[in-house]
Protein backbone atom coordinates (compact mmCIF):
# COMPACT_ATOMS: atom_id res chain seq x y z
CA UNK A 1 0.00 0.00 0.00
CA UNK A 2 1.73 3.29 -1.28
CA UNK A 3 1.50 6.15 1.60
CA UNK A 4 -0.74 8.09 -0.56
CA UNK A 5 -3.41 5.50 0.02
CA UNK A 6 -1.97 5.41 3.32
CA UNK A 7 -3.30 9.17 4.26
CA UNK A 8 -6.27 8.90 2.09
CA UNK A 9 -7.27 6.43 4.94
CA UNK A 10 -7.98 8.91 7.15
CA UNK A 11 -10.82 9.97 4.78
CA UNK A 12 -12.33 8.02 7.34
CA UNK A 13 -11.65 9.36 10.32
CA UNK A 14 -12.86 12.72 8.76
CA UNK A 15 -16.35 10.82 7.70
CA UNK A 16 -16.16 10.21 11.64
CA UNK A 17 -15.79 13.49 12.59
CA UNK A 18 -18.22 15.34 10.13
CA UNK A 19 -20.52 12.67 11.73
CA UNK A 20 -19.72 13.38 14.96
CA UNK A 21 -19.94 17.01 14.64
CA UNK A 22 -22.86 17.05 12.78
CA UNK A 23 -25.06 14.63 15.79
CA UNK A 24 -23.11 16.51 18.36
CA UNK A 25 -21.73 13.80 19.59
CA UNK A 26 -18.58 15.59 21.33
CA UNK A 27 -16.37 12.62 20.20
CA UNK A 28 -13.58 14.76 17.63
CA UNK A 29 -11.23 15.42 20.93
CA UNK A 30 -11.21 11.90 21.60
CA UNK A 31 -10.94 10.73 17.90
CA UNK A 32 -8.09 13.12 16.92
CA UNK A 33 -5.83 11.53 20.20
CA UNK A 34 -6.73 8.20 19.09
CA UNK A 35 -5.50 8.62 15.50
CA UNK A 36 -2.61 10.10 16.32
CA UNK A 37 -1.72 7.67 18.86
CA UNK A 38 -3.01 4.71 16.62
CA UNK A 39 -0.33 6.38 13.71
CA UNK A 40 2.34 6.82 16.35
CA UNK A 41 1.86 3.82 18.34
CA UNK A 42 2.14 1.26 14.79
CA UNK A 43 5.07 3.24 13.24
CA UNK A 44 6.86 3.28 16.37
CA UNK A 45 5.92 -0.70 16.93
CA UNK A 46 6.69 -1.38 13.36
CA UNK A 47 10.11 -0.07 13.41
CA UNK A 48 11.03 -1.69 16.29
CA UNK A 49 9.92 -5.39 15.26
CA UNK A 50 11.86 -4.57 12.09
CA UNK A 51 14.99 -4.27 14.23
CA UNK A 52 13.83 -7.29 16.56
CA UNK A 53 13.30 -8.98 13.18
CA UNK A 54 16.82 -8.66 11.90
CA UNK A 55 18.88 -8.81 15.38
CA UNK A 56 17.12 -12.50 16.14
CA UNK A 57 18.43 -12.15 19.39
CA UNK A 58 16.65 -13.87 22.36
CA UNK A 59 16.96 -11.06 24.94
CA UNK A 60 15.13 -8.66 22.60
CA UNK A 61 12.43 -10.87 22.29
CA UNK A 62 11.13 -11.44 25.44
CA UNK A 63 12.25 -7.76 26.22
CA UNK A 64 9.91 -6.81 23.99
CA UNK A 65 7.25 -9.84 25.40
CA UNK A 66 7.77 -8.42 28.79
CA UNK A 67 6.72 -4.86 27.59
CA UNK A 68 3.50 -6.15 26.16
CA UNK A 69 2.97 -7.97 29.45
CA UNK A 70 4.01 -4.40 31.59
CA UNK A 71 1.56 -2.35 29.30
CA UNK A 72 -1.72 -5.42 29.39
CA UNK A 73 -1.44 -5.89 32.65
CA UNK A 74 -1.66 -2.40 33.93
CA UNK A 75 -4.48 -1.88 31.87
CA UNK A 76 -6.95 -4.72 33.14
CA UNK A 77 -5.78 -4.04 36.99
CA UNK A 78 -7.77 -0.62 36.01
CA UNK A 79 -10.96 -2.47 36.05
CA UNK A 80 -10.01 -3.88 40.02
CA UNK A 81 -8.46 -1.02 41.56
CA UNK A 82 -10.08 -1.48 44.89
CA UNK A 83 -8.44 -5.13 45.21
CA UNK A 84 -5.43 -4.54 47.13
CA UNK A 85 -1.90 -6.03 44.97
CA UNK A 86 -4.56 -6.28 41.67
CA UNK A 87 -1.60 -5.15 39.75
CA UNK A 88 0.57 -7.80 40.86
CA UNK A 89 -1.89 -10.57 40.37
CA UNK A 90 -2.75 -9.43 36.89
CA UNK A 91 0.85 -9.63 35.89
CA UNK A 92 1.25 -13.22 37.41
CA UNK A 93 -1.76 -14.09 35.82
CA UNK A 94 -1.10 -13.01 32.41
CA UNK A 95 2.84 -14.08 32.55
CA UNK A 96 1.52 -17.48 33.50
CA UNK A 97 -0.75 -17.69 30.30
CA UNK A 98 1.67 -16.01 27.73
CA UNK A 99 4.64 -18.88 29.14
CA UNK A 100 2.54 -21.93 28.97
CA UNK A 101 0.64 -20.36 25.76
CA UNK A 102 4.53 -20.65 24.31
CA UNK A 103 5.81 -23.62 25.89
CA UNK A 104 3.24 -25.48 24.42
CA UNK A 105 3.81 -23.43 20.88
CA UNK A 106 7.44 -23.85 20.98
CA UNK A 107 7.47 -26.78 22.82
CA UNK A 108 5.43 -29.32 19.97
CA UNK A 109 7.40 -26.82 17.72
CA UNK A 110 3.98 -25.31 16.26
CA UNK A 111 5.40 -22.68 15.38
CA UNK A 112 8.85 -21.88 14.26
CA UNK A 113 11.27 -19.81 17.49
CA UNK A 114 11.51 -16.57 15.29
CA UNK A 115 10.79 -13.08 16.11
CA UNK A 116 8.23 -13.53 12.83
CA UNK A 117 6.41 -16.18 15.00
CA UNK A 118 7.20 -15.38 18.28
CA UNK A 119 6.19 -12.01 18.70
CA UNK A 120 2.87 -11.26 16.88
CA UNK A 121 1.36 -15.09 18.58
CA UNK A 122 2.36 -12.96 21.99
CA UNK A 123 0.59 -10.35 21.67
CA UNK A 124 -2.34 -11.89 20.49
CA UNK A 125 -2.05 -14.33 23.67
CA UNK A 126 -1.39 -10.86 25.93
CA UNK A 127 -3.93 -8.73 24.57
CA UNK A 128 -6.64 -11.91 24.66
CA UNK A 129 -5.27 -12.48 28.38
CA UNK A 130 -5.62 -8.95 29.05
CA UNK A 131 -9.14 -8.33 27.96
CA UNK A 132 -10.18 -11.80 29.80
CA UNK A 133 -8.59 -10.00 32.73
CA UNK A 134 -10.15 -7.02 32.79
CA UNK A 135 -13.60 -8.67 33.13
CA UNK A 136 -12.65 -11.15 35.34
CA UNK A 137 -11.82 -8.63 37.88
CA UNK A 138 -15.15 -6.92 36.80
CA UNK A 139 -17.33 -9.92 36.95
CA UNK A 140 -15.78 -10.96 40.16
CA UNK A 141 -16.67 -7.76 42.12
CA UNK A 142 -20.53 -7.33 40.32
CA UNK A 143 -20.81 -11.33 41.78
CA UNK A 144 -19.18 -10.79 45.18
CA UNK A 145 -21.06 -8.16 45.68
CA UNK A 146 -24.21 -10.02 44.49
CA UNK A 147 -23.55 -13.35 46.95
CA UNK A 148 -21.86 -11.49 49.08
CA UNK A 149 -25.24 -12.95 51.89
CA UNK A 150 -24.25 -16.20 50.94
CA UNK A 151 -20.91 -16.03 51.64
CA UNK A 152 -22.11 -14.93 55.02
CA UNK A 153 -23.90 -17.78 55.06
CA UNK A 154 -21.16 -20.13 53.86
CA UNK A 155 -18.54 -18.92 56.40
CA UNK A 156 -20.89 -18.70 59.19
CA UNK A 157 -21.56 -22.23 58.73
CA UNK A 158 -17.82 -22.69 59.50
CA UNK A 159 -16.49 -22.90 55.53
CA UNK A 160 -12.99 -21.20 54.48
CA UNK A 161 -12.65 -18.73 52.30
CA UNK A 162 -12.19 -20.60 49.48
CA UNK A 163 -14.76 -22.56 49.80
CA UNK A 164 -17.01 -20.44 50.05
CA UNK A 165 -16.33 -18.35 47.31
CA UNK A 166 -15.96 -21.09 45.11
CA UNK A 167 -19.37 -20.91 43.51
CA UNK A 168 -18.59 -17.70 42.98
CA UNK A 169 -14.87 -18.11 41.31
CA UNK A 170 -16.90 -20.84 39.25
CA UNK A 171 -19.60 -18.21 37.82
CA UNK A 172 -16.96 -15.48 37.10
CA UNK A 173 -14.65 -17.84 35.40
CA UNK A 174 -17.29 -18.88 33.02
CA UNK A 175 -18.23 -15.47 32.13
CA UNK A 176 -14.59 -15.14 31.51
CA UNK A 177 -14.73 -17.85 28.63
CA UNK A 178 -17.31 -17.78 27.47
CA UNK A 179 -17.41 -14.99 24.60
CA UNK A 180 -14.15 -16.78 23.15
CA UNK A 181 -16.35 -20.30 23.07
CA UNK A 182 -19.11 -18.30 21.32
CA UNK A 183 -16.43 -16.67 18.78
CA UNK A 184 -15.75 -20.17 18.34
CA UNK A 185 -19.00 -21.56 16.98
CA UNK A 186 -19.81 -18.17 15.01
CA UNK A 187 -16.38 -17.80 13.51
CA UNK A 188 -15.88 -17.65 9.42
CA UNK A 189 -19.69 -17.09 9.13
CA UNK A 190 -20.04 -13.72 10.95
CA UNK A 191 -16.62 -12.15 10.59
CA UNK A 192 -13.43 -13.34 8.61
CA UNK A 193 -11.21 -12.85 12.03
CA UNK A 194 -8.47 -10.00 12.01
CA UNK A 195 -4.95 -13.17 11.30
CA UNK A 196 -6.75 -14.37 8.33
CA UNK A 197 -7.61 -11.56 6.91
CA UNK A 198 -4.42 -9.86 7.06
CA UNK A 199 -2.50 -13.37 5.83
CA UNK A 200 -4.89 -13.55 2.76
CA UNK A 201 -3.98 -9.60 2.09
CA UNK A 202 -0.63 -10.32 2.05
CA UNK A 203 -1.05 -12.94 -0.62
CA UNK A 204 -1.12 -15.99 1.37
CA UNK A 205 -3.25 -19.01 0.14
CA UNK A 206 -6.86 -18.68 2.20
CA UNK A 207 -6.25 -22.41 3.00
CA UNK A 208 -3.05 -21.99 5.03
CA UNK A 209 -4.41 -18.65 6.43
CA UNK A 210 -7.25 -20.98 7.87
CA UNK A 211 -4.81 -23.49 9.65
CA UNK A 212 -3.38 -20.26 10.95
CA UNK A 213 -6.63 -19.02 12.29
CA UNK A 214 -7.60 -22.03 13.67
CA UNK A 215 -4.14 -22.14 15.95
CA UNK A 216 -4.94 -18.69 17.42
CA UNK A 217 -8.73 -18.96 18.18
CA UNK A 218 -7.84 -22.67 19.78
CA UNK A 219 -4.48 -21.02 21.74
CA UNK A 220 -6.68 -17.98 22.86
CA UNK A 221 -9.87 -20.42 23.95
CA UNK A 222 -7.40 -22.19 26.23
CA UNK A 223 -5.47 -18.99 26.45
CA UNK A 224 -8.66 -17.43 28.39
CA UNK A 225 -9.66 -20.18 30.15
CA UNK A 226 -6.21 -20.37 31.88
CA UNK A 227 -5.79 -16.69 32.64
CA UNK A 228 -9.10 -16.27 33.98
CA UNK A 229 -9.05 -19.62 36.92
CA UNK A 230 -5.12 -18.02 37.25
CA UNK A 231 -6.59 -14.50 38.27
CA UNK A 232 -9.16 -16.22 40.06
CA UNK A 233 -7.22 -17.60 42.16
CA UNK A 234 -4.74 -15.38 42.87
CA UNK A 235 -7.58 -12.69 43.68
CA UNK A 236 -9.89 -14.09 45.80
CA UNK A 237 -7.47 -14.43 49.00
CA UNK A 238 -7.39 -10.35 48.83
CA UNK A 239 -10.97 -10.13 49.50
CA UNK A 240 -10.89 -12.24 52.77
CA UNK A 241 -8.77 -12.01 55.92
CA UNK A 242 -6.45 -14.65 56.98
CA UNK A 243 -9.26 -15.41 59.78
CA UNK A 244 -11.66 -16.15 56.79
CA UNK A 245 -14.25 -12.91 56.89
CA UNK A 246 -14.70 -10.63 53.70
CA UNK A 247 -13.11 -7.65 53.48
CA UNK A 248 -15.68 -5.30 52.71
CA UNK A 249 -13.55 -2.70 51.94
CA UNK A 250 -12.14 -4.55 48.92
CA UNK A 251 -15.48 -4.07 47.13
CA UNK A 252 -17.00 -1.02 45.60
CA UNK A 253 -20.12 -0.82 48.13
CA UNK A 254 -18.68 -0.24 51.75
CA UNK A 255 -21.54 -0.70 54.77
CA UNK B 1 -7.71 -16.49 103.55
CA UNK B 2 -10.32 -19.61 102.24
CA UNK B 3 -11.02 -21.53 105.36
CA UNK B 4 -9.91 -25.22 104.20
CA UNK B 5 -12.78 -26.94 105.50
CA UNK B 6 -14.75 -25.25 102.91
CA UNK B 7 -14.81 -26.68 99.52
CA UNK B 8 -13.57 -23.81 97.06
CA UNK B 9 -16.89 -23.01 94.98
CA UNK B 10 -16.65 -23.23 91.34
CA UNK B 11 -17.51 -19.70 90.41
CA UNK B 12 -19.20 -20.32 87.29
CA UNK B 13 -17.70 -18.76 84.50
CA UNK B 14 -19.27 -16.45 81.97
CA UNK B 15 -19.99 -18.44 78.12
CA UNK B 16 -18.88 -15.41 76.62
CA UNK B 17 -16.87 -12.01 77.86
CA UNK B 18 -17.53 -9.22 75.59
CA UNK B 19 -14.76 -6.49 77.34
CA UNK B 20 -15.05 -2.47 75.87
CA UNK B 21 -15.84 -3.36 72.44
CA UNK B 22 -15.19 -0.81 69.51
CA UNK B 23 -16.08 -0.81 66.33
CA UNK B 24 -15.95 1.97 63.61
CA UNK B 25 -17.28 1.61 59.93
CA UNK B 26 -16.71 4.08 56.75
CA UNK B 27 -20.36 5.44 55.44
CA UNK B 28 -19.55 6.99 52.31
CA UNK B 29 -16.91 9.14 53.52
CA UNK B 30 -16.96 9.47 57.23
CA UNK B 31 -16.02 6.96 59.83
CA UNK B 32 -18.87 6.33 61.97
CA UNK B 33 -18.88 4.26 65.11
CA UNK B 34 -21.07 1.78 65.37
CA UNK B 35 -19.82 0.04 68.41
CA UNK B 36 -18.35 2.64 71.30
CA UNK B 37 -17.28 0.91 74.25
CA UNK B 38 -19.72 -3.02 75.10
CA UNK B 39 -18.85 -4.78 77.70
CA UNK B 40 -20.92 -7.27 79.24
CA UNK B 41 -21.49 -11.46 79.76
CA UNK B 42 -23.47 -14.03 78.79
CA UNK B 43 -23.99 -16.56 81.07
CA UNK B 44 -24.37 -20.17 79.38
CA UNK B 45 -28.20 -21.38 78.63
CA UNK B 46 -29.69 -17.73 79.03
CA UNK B 47 -31.78 -16.39 76.29
CA UNK B 48 -30.56 -12.78 75.64
CA UNK B 49 -32.55 -10.52 73.58
CA UNK B 50 -31.04 -7.41 72.28
CA UNK B 51 -32.77 -4.23 71.34
CA UNK B 52 -32.67 -0.80 69.84
CA UNK B 53 -33.44 1.76 67.23
CA UNK B 54 -31.85 0.60 63.74
CA UNK B 55 -28.20 1.03 63.32
CA UNK B 56 -27.40 1.08 66.99
CA UNK B 57 -25.10 -1.94 66.41
CA UNK B 58 -26.89 -5.01 66.98
CA UNK B 59 -26.24 -6.60 64.10
CA UNK B 60 -22.70 -5.99 63.96
CA UNK B 61 -22.59 -6.98 67.40
CA UNK B 62 -23.34 -10.52 66.05
CA UNK B 63 -20.83 -10.14 63.58
CA UNK B 64 -18.40 -10.07 65.92
CA UNK B 65 -19.35 -12.59 68.23
CA UNK B 66 -18.98 -15.36 65.63
CA UNK B 67 -15.59 -13.85 64.45
CA UNK B 68 -17.14 -12.82 60.97
CA UNK B 69 -16.11 -9.64 61.57
CA UNK B 70 -13.14 -7.94 64.12
CA UNK B 71 -13.11 -5.51 66.55
CA UNK B 72 -11.59 -1.97 66.24
CA UNK B 73 -10.50 -2.81 70.05
CA UNK B 74 -11.50 -4.58 73.00
CA UNK B 75 -11.68 -8.30 73.91
CA UNK B 76 -14.36 -10.95 73.39
CA UNK B 77 -13.61 -14.19 75.53
CA UNK B 78 -15.81 -17.42 74.60
CA UNK B 79 -15.47 -20.39 77.62
CA UNK B 80 -12.53 -18.24 79.12
CA UNK B 81 -10.64 -17.93 76.05
CA UNK B 82 -9.59 -14.74 73.37
CA UNK B 83 -11.62 -15.41 70.31
CA UNK B 84 -8.96 -14.88 68.02
CA UNK B 85 -6.81 -17.92 70.15
CA UNK B 86 -9.91 -20.53 68.24
CA UNK B 87 -9.84 -21.84 65.19
CA UNK B 88 -12.17 -19.40 63.55
CA UNK B 89 -13.72 -22.56 61.60
CA UNK B 90 -14.60 -24.06 64.88
CA UNK B 91 -15.77 -21.43 66.47
CA UNK B 92 -18.42 -20.54 63.93
CA UNK B 93 -19.67 -24.24 64.33
CA UNK B 94 -19.86 -23.40 67.98
CA UNK B 95 -21.62 -20.13 67.59
CA UNK B 96 -24.32 -20.49 65.05
CA UNK B 97 -25.80 -17.68 63.36
CA UNK B 98 -28.78 -17.46 61.74
CA UNK B 99 -29.20 -14.19 59.48
CA UNK B 100 -32.34 -11.89 59.19
CA UNK B 101 -32.80 -12.85 55.36
CA UNK B 102 -33.25 -16.21 55.05
CA UNK B 103 -30.64 -16.75 52.54
CA UNK B 104 -29.97 -20.59 50.69
CA UNK B 105 -27.23 -21.44 49.10
CA UNK B 106 -28.03 -23.50 45.87
CA UNK B 107 -29.20 -26.83 45.94
CA UNK B 108 -31.56 -28.79 47.35
CA UNK B 109 -32.97 -28.05 50.70
CA UNK B 110 -30.72 -31.39 51.99
CA UNK B 111 -28.14 -29.90 50.15
CA UNK B 112 -28.28 -26.95 52.41
CA UNK B 113 -28.97 -28.95 55.51
CA UNK B 114 -25.99 -31.20 54.95
CA UNK B 115 -23.52 -27.83 53.88
CA UNK B 116 -22.42 -27.23 57.48
CA UNK B 117 -21.38 -30.99 57.95
CA UNK B 118 -20.29 -31.74 55.10
CA UNK B 119 -17.76 -29.29 55.24
CA UNK B 120 -15.99 -31.63 58.01
CA UNK B 121 -16.60 -35.04 56.28
CA UNK B 122 -19.64 -35.34 58.67
CA UNK B 123 -22.65 -35.80 56.36
CA UNK B 124 -22.90 -39.61 57.13
CA UNK B 125 -23.76 -39.15 60.75
CA UNK B 126 -26.31 -36.25 60.17
CA UNK B 127 -30.37 -36.74 59.62
CA UNK B 128 -31.66 -34.14 57.62
CA UNK B 129 -34.43 -35.45 57.57
CA UNK B 130 -35.01 -35.44 61.19
CA UNK B 131 -33.81 -31.83 61.47
CA UNK B 132 -36.38 -30.58 59.20
CA UNK B 133 -38.97 -32.30 60.66
CA UNK B 134 -37.57 -30.88 64.20
CA UNK B 135 -37.77 -27.39 62.74
CA UNK B 136 -41.47 -28.38 61.82
CA UNK B 137 -40.93 -28.89 58.44
CA UNK B 138 -42.32 -31.45 56.11
CA UNK B 139 -39.52 -33.86 55.83
CA UNK B 140 -40.60 -34.76 51.91
CA UNK B 141 -39.48 -31.23 51.74
CA UNK B 142 -35.83 -32.12 51.47
CA UNK B 143 -35.09 -32.72 47.67
CA UNK B 144 -36.67 -29.60 46.45
CA UNK B 145 -35.02 -26.89 44.94
CA UNK B 146 -34.23 -24.66 48.46
CA UNK B 147 -34.92 -21.37 46.49
CA UNK B 148 -38.35 -22.17 46.08
CA UNK B 149 -39.47 -22.45 49.62
CA UNK B 150 -41.73 -19.50 51.21
CA UNK B 151 -39.94 -16.93 53.28
CA UNK B 152 -41.15 -18.75 56.15
CA UNK B 153 -40.04 -21.99 55.40
CA UNK B 154 -36.48 -21.08 54.54
CA UNK B 155 -35.58 -19.42 57.53
CA UNK B 156 -36.93 -22.71 59.03
CA UNK B 157 -34.21 -24.46 56.47
CA UNK B 158 -31.81 -21.90 57.78
CA UNK B 159 -32.07 -22.98 61.20
CA UNK B 160 -32.23 -26.71 60.28
CA UNK B 161 -28.82 -26.06 58.70
CA UNK B 162 -27.23 -24.02 61.98
CA UNK B 163 -28.48 -26.77 63.72
CA UNK B 164 -27.19 -29.24 61.78
CA UNK B 165 -23.63 -28.04 63.02
CA UNK B 166 -24.76 -28.75 66.77
CA UNK B 167 -24.19 -25.56 68.23
CA UNK B 168 -23.72 -24.45 71.78
CA UNK B 169 -25.04 -20.78 70.63
CA UNK B 170 -27.18 -19.56 68.24
CA UNK B 171 -26.84 -15.44 67.42
CA UNK B 172 -30.15 -14.76 65.57
CA UNK B 173 -30.10 -11.51 63.83
CA UNK B 174 -34.23 -10.48 63.74
CA UNK B 175 -35.06 -14.32 62.31
CA UNK B 176 -38.28 -13.43 62.35
CA UNK B 177 -38.64 -9.99 61.18
CA UNK B 178 -39.79 -11.28 57.38
CA UNK B 179 -42.35 -13.66 58.75
CA UNK B 180 -45.81 -13.68 59.25
CA UNK B 181 -46.96 -14.00 63.34
CA UNK B 182 -47.69 -17.96 62.93
CA UNK B 183 -44.70 -18.49 61.67
CA UNK B 184 -42.67 -16.14 63.77
CA UNK B 185 -44.16 -18.00 66.74
CA UNK B 186 -43.18 -20.92 65.68
CA UNK B 187 -39.52 -20.29 65.41
CA UNK B 188 -39.65 -19.18 69.00
CA UNK B 189 -41.13 -22.34 70.65
CA UNK B 190 -38.86 -24.54 68.20
CA UNK B 191 -35.83 -21.68 69.77
CA UNK B 192 -37.05 -21.92 73.44
CA UNK B 193 -37.26 -25.53 73.22
CA UNK B 194 -34.23 -26.22 72.06
CA UNK B 195 -32.62 -23.76 74.77
CA UNK B 196 -34.67 -25.73 77.87
CA UNK B 197 -33.96 -29.34 76.53
CA UNK B 198 -30.06 -29.38 75.12
CA UNK B 199 -29.10 -25.57 77.35
CA UNK B 200 -28.75 -24.08 74.22
CA UNK B 201 -27.63 -20.42 74.79
CA UNK B 202 -28.91 -17.79 72.54
CA UNK B 203 -28.23 -13.98 71.76
CA UNK B 204 -31.54 -12.72 69.80
CA UNK B 205 -31.96 -9.50 68.11
CA UNK B 206 -35.22 -8.34 68.09
CA UNK B 207 -37.00 -5.17 67.62
CA UNK B 208 -40.84 -6.82 68.36
CA UNK B 209 -40.86 -5.78 72.26
CA UNK B 210 -43.45 -8.39 72.77
CA UNK B 211 -41.17 -11.35 71.24
CA UNK B 212 -38.51 -10.12 73.76
CA UNK B 213 -41.40 -10.31 76.50
CA UNK B 214 -42.42 -14.15 75.19
CA UNK B 215 -38.76 -15.00 74.93
CA UNK B 216 -38.15 -13.79 78.91
CA UNK B 217 -34.80 -14.06 79.68
CA UNK B 218 -32.54 -11.11 79.73
CA UNK B 219 -32.62 -7.99 77.47
CA UNK B 220 -29.95 -5.90 76.41
CA UNK B 221 -30.97 -2.53 74.93
CA UNK B 222 -28.83 -0.84 72.76
CA UNK B 223 -28.78 3.08 71.77
CA UNK B 224 -25.98 4.75 69.04
CA UNK B 225 -23.42 1.75 69.64
CA UNK B 226 -23.73 1.74 73.71
CA UNK B 227 -25.12 -0.96 75.83
CA UNK B 228 -27.27 1.41 77.92
CA UNK B 229 -28.98 -0.86 79.63
CA UNK B 230 -29.18 -4.57 80.73
CA UNK B 231 -31.25 -6.93 83.08
CA UNK B 232 -33.88 -9.40 83.37
CA UNK B 233 -36.43 -8.89 80.26
CA UNK B 234 -39.21 -7.80 82.39
CA UNK B 235 -37.22 -5.48 84.64
CA UNK B 236 -35.78 -4.07 81.51
CA UNK B 237 -38.91 -3.47 79.95
CA UNK B 238 -41.48 -2.24 82.36
CA UNK B 239 -38.88 -0.22 84.51
CA UNK B 240 -36.11 1.09 82.38
CA UNK B 241 -33.91 3.41 83.79
CA UNK B 242 -31.66 4.78 81.16
CA UNK B 243 -33.16 7.74 79.50
CA UNK B 244 -32.39 6.74 75.68
CA UNK B 245 -33.87 3.27 76.72
CA UNK B 246 -37.01 4.38 77.77
CA UNK B 247 -37.42 6.75 74.85
CA UNK B 248 -36.70 3.65 72.91
CA UNK B 249 -39.09 1.44 74.53
CA UNK B 250 -42.12 4.03 74.84
CA UNK B 251 -41.46 5.03 70.60
CA UNK B 252 -42.15 1.16 70.43
CA UNK B 253 -44.75 0.88 72.31
CA UNK B 254 -46.48 3.76 70.63
CA UNK B 255 -46.01 2.30 67.64
CA UNK B 256 -47.18 -1.29 69.16
CA UNK B 257 -50.58 0.26 70.20
CA UNK B 258 -51.18 2.28 66.88
CA UNK B 259 -51.29 -0.95 64.65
Amino acid sequence: MSITALLLTLVFIGLTILLSLWQRLGLERDLLIGTVRAALQLTLVGYVLLVVFELREWPFIVLMVMVMILVAAQNAARRGSRIPGVFWRVLAAITVTEVMAMLVMLGLDIIPPTPQYVIPISGMVVGNAMVVAGLLLNRLQSEMEASRQQIMVALSLGATARQAVLPVLRKTVRAGTIPIIDNLKTVGLVQLPGMMTGLIIAGVSPEVAVRWQLLIMFSLTAVSAICAIVLAFLTYPALFTAAHQLRTDALSRSG
Amino acid sequence: MTNSNLLPVPEQEPLFLLDDLWKSRFDGKNRVNVLEGVSASVEAGRIVTVVGPSGSGKSTLMLLLNRLEEPDSGRITYLGRDLREWNVLDLRRQVGMVFQQPVMLSGSVRENVLYGPRLVGEERDSDPEALLGRVGLDPSLADRDARELSGGQQQRVALARVLANYPAVLLLDEPTSALDENASRMIEELVVGLQREKGLTCIWVTHDLSQALRLDGETWVFDSGRLVESGSTMEVLSQPRHPAAREYLKSRLERGEAR
